[in-house]
């Protein structure tokens, strides 16, 4: 198996390669220099103290956070929808449909961005809000919610919910008593994902955010002072431990729900 | 009678109908004023809306704006194709090489890197390749080189190494979805007729999942070149592509009817070239059939 070898070595450098960069997040993070070059200057958390201390990142943290929170509420919501569509009957232009609801993930970000900016300030002449940001996150994040549920729906056995029925339960009450447990795996999952994405969006948020800045586009804010560097890795360490758990906590929830569903795992979250 | 006793059909297209109408206000509704702002001209702080064809005019002659094309067509091609060579034997080694039961897990860890804020990302990139980078300051102090290597930073060496870091995942997840999709009896079979490993692979594996390449060279293709964070964070003063172009005239210039043309332009040339290659790859199949 000497080919298996030589591939297996090239695996381990490329998986090097994709986590160098986050590897070296916690250690200009903790090191005590204003300038982030090795040698390392010794153990500081100064940094991490300083965020603590600057008003206005509270803020962009603050209006994150909303704005995350309430994408993936809405996303999932209609995610949920259209997954639960798929799984049943056909009608005419199904396919069509569900396939346009896809497109955003199939277009360039700026695009979106530029089309929704025209549709805020010229056509409707709105201001820009949180909630701006929150419509152009919710139309990127329903596509990732379809991808996540349709596993969940798709193993369902369509004979429980009517069996609930024969027993005398409402077609609500049986899609809430019984369905609803079954996908609510998924259902976290995909409110997790989705409040990543819209955590972690910059491209969206710099063309739609208002007079208060989301968290990326604070950072970014930031890149034009030398010296808030450490500060940004500082944030980006926070940033990225909480992604981690939260994917993490979605992946557990995904395989819990398509062990549920009697499905063999394959694959990760995309 | 209410929905919920509606026949199955009837329920289905209603349950379709929220997300559906979603992406019809905020996305084709959109698109459509960008195409007819884009057919408007910017007169100060007002906008002319006489129908006109002068942006794209001004697109098609000032040579700024073809270059700027050109770039991104240039640099979209060179990070997607370094990106799904790469990327092509990671995918093949998980598919064939990993134990089934972990292969969820193996492909678990390999989309983690994607779920962290890609501007983070981008910021340490410019750190390790930096002028006092990690990797300068690495060769510097093991004797390697003299001086810190400067063809690293802020040029197109850079742009493609963050790209292909920021899209890897896009590329692997195809090409292991379609080599995993391939018969293994049909390579047991190659083998017993006399092929090697290396031309069972060129016969076999790898037309078999040529699918799957084609998927990955799109779904890299289609973001990277809308990408203007990359560039202007990483390719220095002469990096720049269309997109910030773009970004340019909507958030400083304020010339959003130039925006928008030069927006569409964009997005023929991306389709231009996705029917292209499409035609090749329809091509390529019916003359293995």
């Amino acid at each position: 198996m000497r080919r298996g070898r030589l591939l297996g070595i090239y695996t381990i450098v490329y998986l090097v390669f994709l986590f160098a960069p986050i590897a070296l997040l916690p250690i200009f993070a903790f090191n005590d220099a204003a300038i982030i070059a090795f040698p390392l200057a010794g153990f500081s958390t100064r940094w991490f103290e300083r965020l603590w201390t600057t008003p206005a990142l509270h803020q962009a943290l603050q209006n994150s956070l909303f704005i995350a929170t309430v994408t993936a509420v809405l996303a999932t919501l209609l995610g949920t929808c259209a997954a639960r569509a798929a799984s049943m009957a056909r009608f005419p232009g199904k396919r069509a449909a569900l396939g346009f609801i896809m497109l955003p993930i199939a277009l360039p970000e700026i695009v979106i961005a530029v089309a929704l900016l025209i549709v805020i300030r010229q056509v409707f002449d709105l201001p820009l809000t949180n909630w701006s940001v929150i419509a152009a996150h919710t139309l990127i994040c329903v596509p990732f919610s379809i991808a996540i549920l349709n596993g969940a729906f798709a193993a369902l056995d369509p004979s429980l919910e009517e069996a609930a029925m024969d027993l005398g339960e409402s077609r609500w009450s049986a899609f809430r008593l019984v369905t609803l447990p079954l996908v609510m795996p998924g259902i976290v999952s995909s409110l997790l994902i989705c409040f990543i994405i819209s955590m972690d969006d910059f491209v969206l948020a710099q063309f739609l955010t208002g007079a208060n800045p989301t968290l990326p586009v604070y950072i970014y804010s930031l890149t034009r002072f030398v010296d808030s560097l450490p500060l940004i890795m500082a944030l980006g360490t926070i940033l990225v431990t909480l992604s981690l758990t939260l994917l993490v906590i979605a992946e557990w929830f995904r395989r819990r729900g398509a062990a549920r569903a009697g499905l063999k795992t394959s694959g990760g979250l995309l | 009678m209410g929905i919920l006793d509606a026949s199955p059909r009837v329920r289905a297209a209603a349950l379709t109908a929220p997300p559906f109408l979603y992406t019809l206000l905020l996305l084709a509704f959109p698109l459509g004023a960008v195409i007819l702002i884009s057919f408007m001209t910017q007169q100060g702080v007002a906008l002319d809306t006489t129908f006109t064809t002068a942006n794209y005019q001004r697109i098609a002659t000032e040579p700024i704006f073809g270059a700027l094309i050109g770039r991104s067509l240039l640099v979209a091609s060179l990070v997607t194709l370094v990106t799904v060579v790469l990327a092509y034997p990671v995918a093949y080694y998980v598919s064939f090489h990993v134990r089934p039961e972990r292969k969820a897990l193996w492909l678990f860890i390999i989309t983690i890197p994607f779920w962290t804020s890609y501007l983070i990302r981008v910021f340490l990139w410019r750190i390790i390749l930096g002028f006092n980078g990690v990797v300068n300051t690495a060769l510097v102090s093991l004797g390697i080189v003299d001086e810190p290597l400067t063809f690293i930073l802020y040029n197109l060496n850079s742009v493609i190494i963050t790209l292909a870091h920021a899209y890897a995942v896009f590329a692997i997840l195809p090409i292991y979805v379609a080599l995993e999709k391939i018969d293994r009896s049909l390579l047991e079979a190659a083998q017993d007729l006399g092929e090697n490993r290396l031309t069972t692979f060129l016969r076999v594996t790898l037309p078999l999942s040529i699918p799957g390449v084609v998927g990955a060279l799109l779904i890299v293709f289609i973001p990277v070149i809308g990408d203007y964070v990359t560039p202007e964070l990483m390719g220095g003063p002469g990096g720049r592509v269309a997109a910030n172009m773009i970004q340019i005239q909507f958030l400083q210039l304020n010339n959003w009817p130039l925006g928008a043309a030069l927006a569409l332009v964009v997005m023929m040339v991306v389709g231009l070239v996705a029917a292209l290659f499409g035609l090749v790859f329809f091509r390529w199949l019916r003359r293995r059939a």
